[in-house]
């Protein structure tokens, strides 16, 4: 028997000062919200993943192949060969500390185990033991440790705690990229069996059907004439999308958020507008009918596998290059993996844009443009008629989603198009260090986006909602912007929890509310049917009144 | 002198002592991480957590809406409900406070016999607490309440499409 504890006895670290312990004996927590679930055998047998079976975080046995061990070490040893880069940040990491607050899901959790520093530990420790001299001979002394059961667990807890945002490597003064050792550990686990259900499903359907959602080509095409017909209904313009339609001059590619989910349905009903008021001669494919890739999610291996499509079916259409919708993760495939798989890409030209003649120099290797390179340039010559007063009602605040601001510079083109689809004074910028290169992650990318780790999302997505809330509070915004299917399917959750005030949308949409087409009808609300504000019978009653 | 002066007069050394204790229900590395970084945007568990408490600290100094005392346990409540502690660690700071005024004040407690104010104040804490059990229960609904609208709004462009609304899921 115990006397009740008082409150300061609840907390531990207030009633008593426990045992000094070094970080590699403490073990993780596998609290239920914390964790994604493993993948079910279902799942990884579809796309013939090795050890498929059915696994149970809280128990103790996670049905390891017999010779794991051997598994992983030889797949480390292979990495390490393959990659010079991992060798390197192995190995050159003087623990500076610089990066160790920078992780969201630390500044969220209060896991010192979430600071890059120590999760990269949790591999380098390994590779000490087995890897090198110093580490074999003195072990824990020299920060090494043997690679056990415990230590896959702790892996795979911490490895799906890092989104592969890279803001831990902006501010590493040597620039180790967190993201690629998650990727590569990610890799390592896959090997012996452990990969997470809600990325692991997505990737299974997308190979065997086309899309995460696992929507075949007939659903696919029926959404989209969908979402065309709404166009009509809301701006009395005909959207008119082809479907593999061979000898277009582009392939337009995007995530299957787009065309599936609110609110990106309303960016893709954008798209059309904008390509319809362009005339753009594009049509989509129902088999490069995902621009997501959750498989890269897993390992490059799986990333090469779904991306395949792309090129297979630029190259059977006989484009003349492809055009990408908002998506963070695919467009960092697309432009820093897909020609390195499967380059030269000479069956394609370099893109131009068929409306101003631009000629897209950064794309002229993978010979891919992205939707807000192109709309940028399109306004920038004036080949856009638009009404910012149609996106009045929408005081904006930009998300840089971290693969396209952080990972590839693109910072001012949503920026530029917003300031010219918003009436003036409705854009607002967050403070600095939480925006561009310096942006806090959504905390729910990177195939975690699931429903069982919600808390953990909500934790990894606090500082950039803390964000949100102060220009909310202080300047009344009601709508973060983004350009990323995987923000605009995780933030309204995020922001429903931190800062239900505020909506979320994707920049195409706002452009699709602005169109102005001289056969349109006349508007009184958004692609969502929100009324617009001095427009319709508000601006009527206004008008009465005035007279 | 009444203990309302004197809770006044020792606010910042009150504050401090019952923001630290909290920050020690934290691992050691993240104890002096919040501590020490003062940015409310590169700390914003620190500056909610601080906000909050000073909100909470102000309300029992004098009369404040209930709603206000809410936002403010809300603050805290919110971020703690998350992270990685049962109900009653989540919640124990609330009565943190009285520790720290008991050692802060003891001796004026004493020399001014405050003993019946400060049983007063105990109850009053100990009030916030039980708001605190309204506050903690209603962000663990919300969890369960954003999981269920993410799950519909995963397929709502494809009830719009068959005319149902998310309402009929």
């Amino acid at each position: 028997m115990a006397k009740t504890p008082t409150p300061a006895e609840l907390l531990p670290g207030l009633s008593y000062k426990p045992p000094e312990k070094g970080w590699m004996d403490v073990k993780p927590d596998f609290r239920p919200g914390t964790y994604c679930n493993p993948a079910s055998p279902k799942w990884m047998e579809w796309i013939n993943y090795p050890y498929p079976a059915a696994r149970s975080i809280p128990e103790d046995e996670w049905a390891l192949p017999q010779d794991w061990k051997e598994i992983v070490l030889q797949g480390m040893e292979d990495r390490l060969n393959r990659f010079r880069s991992l060798k390197l940040f192995f190995d050159i990491c003087v623990r500076c500390g610089a990066c160790a607050d920078k992780c969201h899901f630390f500044l969220g959790t209060g896991d010192p185990k979430n600071m890059p520093v120590l999760r990269a530990e949790l591999l380098r420790s390994v590779y000490r033991r087995y890897f090198k001299t110093i580490g074999r001979a003195l072990g824990e002394i020299a920060g090494a440790r043997n690679l056990t059961e415990d230590v896959i667990k702790e892996w795979f807890f911490y490895l799906y705690q890092c989104t592969i945002c890279r803001r831990c490597s902006l501010f590493c003064p040597y620039g180790i990229d967190m993201a690629e050792m998650t990727l590569l550990g990610r890799e390592l686990l896959a090997s012996v069996g452990l990969n997470i259900d809600w990325a692991m499903a997505s990737v299974a359907q997308c190979y065997d059907k086309g899309s995460h959602i696992g929507a075949p080509p007939q659903a696919f095409k029926d959404m989209i004439d969908f979402l065309a017909e709404e166009n009509e209904r809301v701006t009395g313009i005909t959207t008119t999308p082809s479907y593999n339609r061979k000898g277009a001059e582009v392939l337009f590619v995007m995530p299957s958020g787009d065309y599936f989910a609110d609110p990106g349905t309303f960016t893709m009903m954008g798209y059309m507008l904008l390509f319809e008021h362009i005339g753009l001669d594009y049509t989509l494919s129902t088999y490069a009918a995902e621009g997501g890739n959750f498989g890269w999610f897993i390992s490059h291996e799986m990333g090469k596998r779904l991306n395949a499509k792309i090129y297979a079916e630029a190259k059977r259409l006989g484009v003349k290059w492809i055009l990408g919708g908002e998506c963070g993760h695919m467009w960092r495939v697309c432009n820093q993996y897909m020609s390195t798989w499967w380059g030269p890409v000479d069956f394609l030209e370099k893109p131009v844009s068929p409306i101003t003649g631009t000629r897209f120099e950064n794309a002229a290797v993978h010979k891919m443009v992205h939707i807000s390179e192109f709309t940028a340039d399109l306004i920038h010559h004036g080949k856009l008629n638009l009404d910012p007063q149609r996106n009045a009602h929408i005081k904006l605040t930009f998300h840089d989603s971290c693969n396209t601001a952080r990972g590839m510079g693109i910072l001012e083109e949503p920026r530029y198009i917003i300031n010219n689809v918003l009436p003036e004074g409705n854009f607002v910028e967050m403070p600095p260090n939480t925006i561009r290169e310096k942006a806090f992650c959504c905390g729910s990318s990177s195939g975690i986006n699931a429903n069982e780790n919600m808390e953990l999302r909500m934790q990894g997505g606090f500082p950039r909602a803390n964000a949100v809330r102060f220009v909310h509070d202080k300047y009344g915004v009601n709508h973060l912007g983004c350009i990323c299917a995987l923000d605009r399917a995780t933030l309204p959750t995020l922001l429903e929890y931190w800062v239900p005030e505020v909506g979320v949308t994707g920049i195409s949409e706002l452009v699709g509310n602005a169109l102005i087409f001289p056969d349109e009808m006349e508007r009184t609300t958004d692609l969502r049917d929100r009324d617009l504000v001095g427009f319709g019978e508000l601006a009527e009653e206004a008008g009465e009144e005035e007279e | 002198m009444q203990l309302a002066t004197l809770l006044s007069q020792k606010k910042a050394a009150i504050l401090g002592r019952w923001l630290t204790m909290i920050y020690e229900s934290y691992p050691p590395e993240t104890a002096i991480f919040l501590r020490k970084e003062k940015n409310r945007f590169d700390n914003p568990a620190g500056y909610r957590i601080s906000e909050g408490l000073e909100g909470l600290y102000g309300a029992l100094l004098q009369e404040m809406e209930r709603d206000q005392v809410l936002t403010c346990l809300d603050e805290i409540i919110r971020i703690r409900a998350l992270q990685n502690f049962t109900p009653s660690q989540a919640l124990a700071f609330i009565f943190l406070l009285k520790i720290v005024i008991r050692e802060e004040l003891a001796e004026e407690i004493q020399k001014e016999n405050l003993a019946a104010e400060i049983l007063d104040l105990e109850s009053r804490i100990d009030g916030l607490a039980l708001l605190g059990f309204d506050v903690y229960t209603k962000r663990r609904e919300k969890i369960y309440e954003i999981k269920a609208d993410e799950a519909k709004r995963r397929v709502s462009g494809l009830m719009r499409k068959t005319g149902l609304s998310e309402d009929s899921l």
